[in-house]
């Protein structure tokens, strides 16, 4: 059973659309409680990265994720709600959930040009080490679908789990332990989104 | 490598599939749900469903059906058609719909899009700004299925549209739909180098050559409607999608 964050922000629709018919089961919740007990939790979200933030500190539920991380609860943030797994973005003010150390940041214009920001669109990822869990794949060459105009950067090169290119290299998956994060959108990417999907849920 | 993504357009009225031509003489071709599930199967890029018969008949959008489609999608999808209102947008993006394509409304209440563009992001907006050759030859907006003209010139029109927060502009070429002649070339280089916005042609692909030359021209994506639905020299119903390798070889590798 995965518990999908509901928190105001984000497709959760798609989400759970995709978890059915991966033939995962799954529940929407907001309840600081439920989502203290759940053995794995999906972090979605969409938009803008202070107001996710303060709808999740409005809710009461930065001190329960973080606890939830410290206690081995396994945790896998989507698009913008991998943003919100490190310290910080450029795009806003508050503090991100710091569960990984690191920043996002916009895509700088002039290196992607002629290129624009945002980065919409399918793009191959490249997983840094076979070995993760997340990263077993039956297809060669997986490719996502993304959206988004700002980058995940981790402080330490070993919480880099993918990476990608629109212009430049950029990090696209991020891993910490139990802690995961992948900026494009498995939801919607076919068949490489639903292994992902499914990878998730094995671990 | 770079990929661009290649659109494929339905258009359907009471909940069947259609296709126009020049934006008239709908024809049935099929059920919508089963050619979702078809282009999931081909794995397509993206998908937009435009609902002609709720703009024809100024009716809101059958939300119920939305949904229906919305769960047959396991990849990006657009929805057009009647949205008038920031309730209908939020509705629409509930039911698991990522962006919404918004033509007439944005004529009649610029602010509709502001506000939408505001709280869902500009990434959820794609304005269509459909373009026809008026009696004096002149090429210029329409909205409303194409019956009503605004007198405005499409690049004045897609810079609007940019600064209301459109994140995407759908160009469609009213006089190409449906002609397999290819697209509209220069109208896409004039629109394409006045927005930063990505464009996204519509009306006229005939083959992978004409992806290219609109991508040569400007265009950030591509949009087709009959390419996908019809086959053959008899126009067969029969949807399809060209598979990854010929995508990789005939257009991803070739662009820039």
């Amino acid at each position: 059973m995965i518990t999908i964050i509901d928190y105001g922000v984000g497709n959760l629709a798609s989400v759970q659309n995709m978890l059915r018919k991966c033939g995962v089961s799954s529940q929407v919740s907001k309840d600081p409680k439920e989502i203290a007990r759940a053995p794995k939790l999906i972090l979605p979200g969409v938009g803008a990265f202070d107001s996710a933030m303060h709808k999740i500190d409005e809710l009461g539920l930065r001190s329960v994720i973080g606890e939830a991380a410290t206690n081995g609860t396994f945790i896998l943030g989507i698009c913008l709600g991998a943003q919100l797994l490190l310290d910080g973005s450029e795009e806003g003010n508050l503090s991100g959930l710091s569960l990984i150390k690191g920043k996002c940041r916009r895509f700088d214009e002039q290196l992607i040009a002629p290129l624009s920001i945002p980065h919409m669109g399918w793009s191959d990822v490249v997983f840094v080490s076979d070995s993760h869990p997340l990263a077993k794949f039956e297809q060669a060459e997986p490719r996502f679908y993304f959206t988004h105009s700002y980058c995940l950067s981790c402080d330490n090169p070993e919480n880099v789990l993918a990476t990608s290119r629109y212009g430049i290299e950029f990090t696209c998956g991020i891993a910490s332990q139990n802690v995961f994060g992948v900026q494009f959108h498995p939801e919607k990417s076919h068949s490489f989104g639903a292994q992902l999907l499914i990878n998730f849920a094995r671990i | 490598m770079r990929r661009v993504r290649v659109i494929p357009v339905l258009q359907i009225e009471n909940r069947k599939l259609v296709k126009t031509t020049g934006f008239e003489s709908p024809s049935y071709v099929g059920d919508p749900l089963n050619a979702l599930r078809i282009l999931n199967d081909k794995q397509v890029d993206e998908v937009a469903v435009v609902d002609i018969g709720v703009t024809r008949n100024k009716k809101s959008p059958d939300l119920d059906f939305i949904c229906q489609l919305a769960g047959e999608c396991f990849m990006p999808m657009a929805y057009g058609g009647g949205i008038s209102s920031v309730e209908q947008a939020s509705d629409i993006f509930q039911a698991g719909i990522e962006k919404i394509i918004i033509g007439t409304s944005f004529y009649k209440t610029p602010a509709l899009v502001e506000d939408i563009s505001r709280k869902f992001g500009s990434q959820s907006v794609m304005i269509s700004v459909d373009v026809r050759q008026n009696w004096l030859g002149k090429q210029k907006v329409f909205v409303n299925s194409g019956l009503t003209a605004t007198g405005y010139n499409p690049v004045a029109y897609a810079v609007m549209a940019q600064v209301a927060g459109a994140g995407e502009l759908l160009l469609q070429s009213i006089d190409r739909e449906g002609s397999f002649e290819g697209y509209d070339l220069a109208l896409i280089e004039k629109v394409s180098k006045s927005v930063h916005i990505p464009v996204v042609p519509l009306g006229g692909a005939n083959s992978i050559s004409d992806f290219l030359k609109a991508i040569q021209a400007g265009a950030s994506g591509l949009a087709a409607g009959n390419f996908f639905v019809y086959k053959g020299p008899h126009r067969a119903v029969l949807i399809s999608y060209p598979d990854q390798q010929t995508l990789v070889e005939k257009l991803y590798t070739k662009i820039e």
